[in-house]
């Protein structure tokens, strides 16, 4: 246990260093215009970053396994289907786009509903496989996807590029108010789910042993998909789609960490996605100039692993 | 289904593909030689015909290929990650010659499409654990590590939109002279009829195959060749057409059964219908404008292979 006090800590030390990095480094001249200006996407990057970590590894401990996240299920391409619908049906005039927080709140509902009508349908009483989950759920994000793009054909091309906008993930573009809500949002979850830590590390006990203990499971089953679809919504509607990264720091973090306290897991994962985030954003703005996105780096890195993972868990299967 | 069915289906759909589109062809105007419905008749309307005809039965046949050789139902040009390759290969040649010339992007193509399912195929005979899902699983995963360096690139380059051009399937900028590329896939379909039975007994695995006298590496060659020229030709002159190569085979497979000399005329019927009824919705639905065919097939084919791996757990072992 102590170790893994030293190692959060360590972690934090890194993440700090990160933000002062990203904050102070060549900031030529306009201090004042370039430092706020550079702290709120720092913002922005820790509340999504936690978000982030924390959905994943409340979903995975849920769904009792280390490959499945709420994105790679196909929750990314559904924020695209939202905003893509609400500018065919409503136009890109209309309260619902103009309005932030309206779009915030539509955006964020709709992904919650698909995802429990999702998660409802997908893992009742265990019926699947794991790898034909993953299967169907990357399955489904291509059909979303491709409906997405035939609905982008037929709206107006005017309308086309201001809906662009909304739909790649971007830390430079973000909306001042949104950030605060997200903020207020993330703390609600934290302190909605001190209690549910401690029973979802019963839970990860399975479902029998954790009944046997007290806890009731499907209760906290339905609450902690709850909170990891709230989460993981905010995050997306925030900054966009970010595919693989929670799969990448929850098992970096089951990796570094050994321990089955989510209190732990959470707050290590949370910690290396801040340090990733931060950090990548620093590597495209200085090193590569910004000839590349963080997006397009974080999807790379993250094939090559969950293709390591996928390899790693089928040796242990097999 | 009968094949003379499937034969019927094929050619009221092609007649009616033939007569579809902006401007009203009747079929009395042909008769006229020199009239504009002619001309317009034969510089567009038939060469997207023969182009939907050839990249439906090629992709097809394709996946076809594909299946029986790695011996797994969902391994395809799009759950190998090929297409993606063929992708890549074509921005490679375009960042090393500024003015690439058309062989020069066939060549580099075809090499990395080639190359790249080689390289997919490598990686399935290290796994132990070769499930029915898993393998599409890790082929999906490879296409996306290689098409995000394809976008690495390319964002480098500026060429992310002509990148987005090559991802569109669509027949709407084929017209005379610039589809001729795909009649390479007619010698590579017949090739491939010819193999058919060495591709089935492949597919038993290498020991089996050599106890049986066939030369396993020279089949395997052969084989991911022919996929490759199929893909990279449509890729070139069509753009990707995603789930084709997955969907067909397979319902022709539920049906027919998995000899490979019997499959083959339906696997390339049913690939070329498929396509057409795709074309004409995509032609259709937004009259006179067009939506891109591979957006009507992903559409489509997408949730024909969520109903295949929901019904066919117990068929796809």
């Amino acid at each position: 246990m102590r170790s893994n006090v030293m190692k959060l800590l360590v972690l934090a030390v890194i993440a700090v260093i990160c933000i002062l990095l990203y904050g102070f480094y060549d900031i030529k001249g306009g201090f004042d215009y370039a430092f706020p200006r550079r702290m709120m996407r720092v913002g922005a990057m820790v509340v999504t970053g936690f978000a982030i970590a924390y959905s994943t590894v409340v979903f995975q401990t849920i769904t009792h396994n280390r490959i499945l996240t709420p994105s790679v299920m196909g929750l990314d391409s559904m924020y695209e289907v939202v905003q893509t619908l609400i500018f065919f049906f409503a136009g890109s005039a209309s309260i619902w786009v103009v309005n932030q927080y309206l779009n915030f709140t539509a955006a964020i509902v709709a992904m919650i509903v698909f995802a429990l009508l999702l998660y409802r349908t997908l893992f009742r009483a265990d019926k699947f496989p794991i790898y034909l989950l993953l299967l169907i759920g990357m399955i489904i994000g291509t059909f979303l996807g491709s409906f997405v793009t035939f609905l982008q054909v037929l709206i107006d091309p005017i309308e086309y590029l201001s809906l662009q906008s909304k739909l790649f993930a971007s830390f430079t573009k973000i909306k001042v108010e949104l950030l605060y809500i997200s903020f207020a949002i993330l703390f609600v979850a934290f302190a909605y789910g001190y209690k549910l830590i401690s029973q979802l590390d019963v839970a990860s006990l399975g479902r029998e042993n954790a009944i046997n203990l007290g806890v009731d499971y499907d209760r906290l089953v339905m609450k902690g998909l709850i909170l990891s679809a709230v989460l993981i919504a905010t995050a997306t509607a925030l900054v966009g789609p970010i595919t693989f990264l929670g799969l990448i720091v929850a098992n970096l973090a089951y990796q570094f960490f050994a321990t089955y306290r989510h209190s732990v897991l959470i707050a290590g994962a949370g910690l290396i996605s801040v340090i990733a985030l931060v950090g990548g954003q620093f590597l495209v703005e200085h090193i590569f100039e910004m000839k590349t996105t963080l997006s397009v780096i974080i999807n790379f890195i993250g094939g090559i692993y969950f293709i390591y993972l996928l390899l790693k868990e089928s040796r242990a299967a097999g | 289904m009968r094949l003379w069915m499937l034969i019927v289906v094929a050619i009221i759909l092609s007649v009616i593909s033939l007569f579809i589109g902006a401007i009203d062809i009747k079929p009395t105007d042909l008769l006229d030689w020199n009239s504009q419905e002619t001309e317009i008749f034969l510089i567009s309307r038939l060469p997207r015909l023969l182009a939907i005809i050839l990249a439906g039965a090629g992709m097809s046949i394709a996946g076809l290929i594909m299946q029986s050789l790695s011996r797994n139902k969902f391994v395809s040009p799009t759950t190998a990650g090929t297409l993606d390759a063929a992708r890549l290969g074509i921005l490679i040649s375009v960042l090393l010659f500024s003015n690439a010339a058309y062989m020069q992007k066939v060549i580099f193509s075809f090499a990395f499409a080639f190359l790249g399912t080689i390289l997919f195929m490598q990686i399935l005979d290290r796994i132990k654990f070769k499930d029915a899902i898993f393998v599409p699983l890790i082929g999906i995963m490879y296409g996306n590590i290689l098409s995000s360096i394809t976008t690495f690139f390319a964002y480098e380059g500026d060429l992310i939109q002509n990148i987005n051009s090559w991802l569109m399937g669509s027949f709407t900028l084929v017209i005379s002279g610039r589809y001729e590329l795909l009649y390479i896939s007619v010698p590579a379909i017949i090739l491939a009829y010819l193999y058919a039975n060495k591709f089935t007994v492949a597919g038993m695995g290498e020991d089996f195959a050599k106890n049986l006298g066939l030369s396993y590496r020279a089949v395997l060659n052969i084989g991911l060749s022919l996929v490759a020229v199929i893909s990279t030709t449509v890729v070139l002159t069509v753009g990707i057409i995603p789930f084709l190569g997955l969907i067909v085979p397979n319902i022709v497979s539920l049906y027919m059964g998995d000899n490979l000399r019997k499959t083959i005329p339906h696997t390339i019927l049913l690939g070329v219908v498929f396509l057409l009824i795709c074309d004409i919705i995509g032609r259709v639905v937004v009259y006179p404008y067009e939506i891109p065919v591979n957006v009507t097939v992903a559409v489509i084919g997408s949730v024909l292979f969520l109903i295949l791996l929901f019904r066919g757990r117990a068929y796809a072992k």
